[in-house]
């Protein structure tokens, strides 16, 4: 590795630096301080020793962070302090053609002024409002002002997702995409889009930092991946939030003002959310497909629908009865071998139906589906849960409408309330101008 | 409240056994339930699963050695391959502590006079910071007594089953094991090379039986 760009922003173990001879242009710190505290994932609580063949001490590690190297009291982190790499010419003109509608205009201006001021701000935009777009301005003055910018992501699949699209629109500074066992881990980028997780190897890297789905699992539970963000970026950097479904205390925030925010309550293609009905289907976990789902599902024969169970095992169940109706319908879940070659198929249209955990909440888009949650009184459909798979329908302009129903044995807070955002955001919608009639 | 070691579960004894000292499983019921014990029929010599008990045609046909028999603990499933990778190879050393119970209780079984453990080569024990049967010795709180040194070599893991069984004496004595029988513990038992190595070597130093206890077997 002779070409040290690679290390600028980055903080790395021993073992992750090769033998270089110019370690003065290195800062050294230890990866643990004494309290114990990581100080690469910030974690003061899971921790362990062992006696240390390398120290000769008796030597604690981080249990947090060991699957990305292990961090012990003998590792030390370098991070580079020489001078950073210049961007490449060009590297901020943008190369998009697209028309942003009403809303999207708004937010873009606002993320735009947001990183000129280097504050923080939020976007809240509808599934399917394309908050993707609402960037692209704000990323083009950064990088021709020579600022380093990264979307950060707690899953590995928006990220592979972002990147081919951020190359298109920016393809004089070809980003570097980031994740576990990414192609690109080893180059140097102003344009970086990263999950949260490979966050934890960088250090002050960046001017603009942008997180996306800032509701989503792991990210809001995994306090180490907060540390990582706020790490990564410079004291004096600015920070936008992507989200389409705020957590509570997130939305009376911003309804209040106390939180800085955009709201897109409208689609793109200008047509009102879908929204979900609610059917009780007595106790499904001893029915496993309840009366009215098979009605559902036969009624309209249907075409194209993504039908959610709260688990595996009865989901599993579940499939084969649904197979006796068609066998082409498929089951899916996040451990399952077979979860991308499903995914495509239903998108070709080869699998009808697709029986799924929340896994495929958010991040995939099918057009034309009707969408049915059985068991959606079970504590893993939360609010943002629901209102995401509520946005799975009706993305397309030409289908734009869908069907949506809970199916429930015994109505939740969750439901009423993911319902009742939904018809909120139609109406402000509606109010704004946002839609057509 | 104790946390299970692969998760963030909540671990804790519920009832009133926790009153009168039960102690808090290592692991919660769903991490636990990824691993499979092997319980059925299996070799007498190497433990691996069989449809009856008996001796596998692979052990049949080693050459007699002083190395008595393997005893495993688990199967190699692909969880189990997940956390001895986290173990070995990232350095979780705290993992040893699921396997400390089973271990201390089958080496009183085995009721041999020392046990030792598999070294590994100086330069691998430095990148590792610890070696992993060492380690599953002192988690099971059982005294180790080092026999045994090893001289650098290629990793065995990387090698092909022929490449193994052929292989090359890296272990050499450095204690002194006269007339003792010793019992040896390391993570995977596969071929059954090694073992055979290791108790040549323990025989050099005067050692008279080897067994040995494996967390998981590796079929082949």
């Amino acid at each position: 590795m002779t070409n040290f760009s690679f290390f600028s922003g980055r903080e790395l173990t021993d073992e992750e630096i090769p033998t270089i001879s110019d370690l003065h242009l290195f800062a050294a710190r230890p990866g643990l301080s004494d309290l114990p505290h990581c100080h690469r994932c910030g974690n003061t609580s899971t921790f362990s020793s062992h006696p240390c063949a390398r120290c000769g001490k008796r030597c604690t590690y981080c249990r947090n962070c060991i699957e990305m190297g292990k961090i012990s009291s003998c590792t030390t982190l370098y991070r580079w302090t020489g001078p950073e790499p210049e961007h490449p010419e060009k590297a901020g003109t943008l190369h998009w053609s697209g028309i942003l509608s009403t809303g999207q205009k708004t937010a873009s201006d606002n993320v735009w002024r947001a990183i000129q001021n280097g504050s923080e701000h939020t976007i809240w935009a509808v599934a399917g409002a394309g908050k993707t777009e609402v960037l692209f301005e704000g990323i083009a003055a950064a990088l021709s002002d020579g600022k380093r910018v990264c979307i950060a992501a707690p899953r590995a699949d928006v990220v592979r997702e972002l990147a081919p699209r951020l190359e298109k629109v920016f393809p004089d500074t070809s980003p570097a995409a980031l994740y576990g066992g990414s192609p690109d881990r080893h180059i140097y980028s102003p344009l970086v889009i990263s999950t949260t997780h490979q966050l934890f190897r960088f250090y002050e890297a960046f001017d603009v930092m942008i997180v996306d789905e800032v509701d989503a699992f792991p990210y809001t539970f995994d306090q180490s991946l907060q540390y990582a963000v706020q790490k990564a970026r410079k004291p004096d950097s600015s920070l936008i939030y992507l989200t389409a479904t705020p957590e509570t205390s997130w939305q009376s925030e911003i309804q209040s003002g106390r939180r800085d925010a955009t709201l897109i309550p409208a689609r793109y293609h200008r047509k009102p959310l879908p929204v979900p009905n609610m059917v009780w289907c007595g106790n499904w976990k001893k029915s496993i497909v309840p009366a009215s789902v098979l009605n559902w599902v036969k009624e309209k024969e249907k075409e194209k629908a993504l039908i959610f169970y709260p688990h595996i095992d009865t989901m599993n169940k579940a499939l084969p009865i649904f197979k006796n109706i068609n066998p082409r319908i498929e089951s899916v879940h996040a451990a399952d071998p077979l979860r991308k070659e499903k995914v495509e198929a239903m998108r070709r249209g080869d699998v009808p139906i697709l029986l799924t955990t929340t896994i495929l909440e958010r991040g995939v888009t099918f057009p034309g589906i009707d969408v049915a949650v059985v068991g959606s009184e079970d504590r893993v459909f939360t609010e943002s849960a629901l209102v995401q798979i509520a946005g799975r329908a009706g993305r397309s302009a030409d289908c734009p409408t869908g069907n949506i129903v809970f199916f429930h044995y015994g109505k939740t807070g969750a439901m009423v309330r993911a319902i009742k955002q939904i018809n909120e955001m139609n109406t402000l919608g509606q109010k704004r101008g946002l839609l057509d009639p | 409240m104790s946390q299970c070691l692969l998760c963030e579960n909540d671990t804790a004894v519920q009832s009133w056994r926790g009153f009168f000292g039960a102690k808090a499983p290592v692991l919660c019921n769903i991490c636990l339930n990824q691993f499979e014990k092997i319980d059925g029929p299996t070799c007498e010599v190497c433990s691996r699963p069989m449809d009856q008990k008996g001796i596998c045609p692979d052990c049949a046909a080693w050459e007699k050695n002083i190395f008595i028999s393997n005893q495993s603990l688990y199967h190699y499933n692909e969880a189990m391959k997940a956390l001895i990778a986290r173990f070995k190879y990232r350095g979780d050393y705290a993992l040893a502590e699921m396997f400390a119970e089973d271990v201390r209780a089958m080496a009183k079984k085995a009721a041999c006079d020392l046990v030792c453990a598999v070294p590994l080569p100086p330069s691998r024990l430095a990148e590792r910071r610890f070696n992993q049967s060492e380690a599953l010795i002192e988690m099971a709180g059982l005294p180790h007594t080092p026999l045994l040194a090893r001289h650098e070599s290629d990793k065995q893991s990387k090698k092909s089953r022929a490449e193994r069984i052929e292989a090359e004496q890296t272990f050499y004595p450095i204690g002194n094991a006269a007339g003792k029988s010793i019992l040896v513990i390391d993570d995977i038992y596969t071929t059954g090379a090694t073992i055979r190595l290791v108790a040549e070597a323990l025989g050099q130093a005067g050692a008279v039986s080897v067994k040995s206890i494996t967390i998981a077997r590796s079929g082949s």
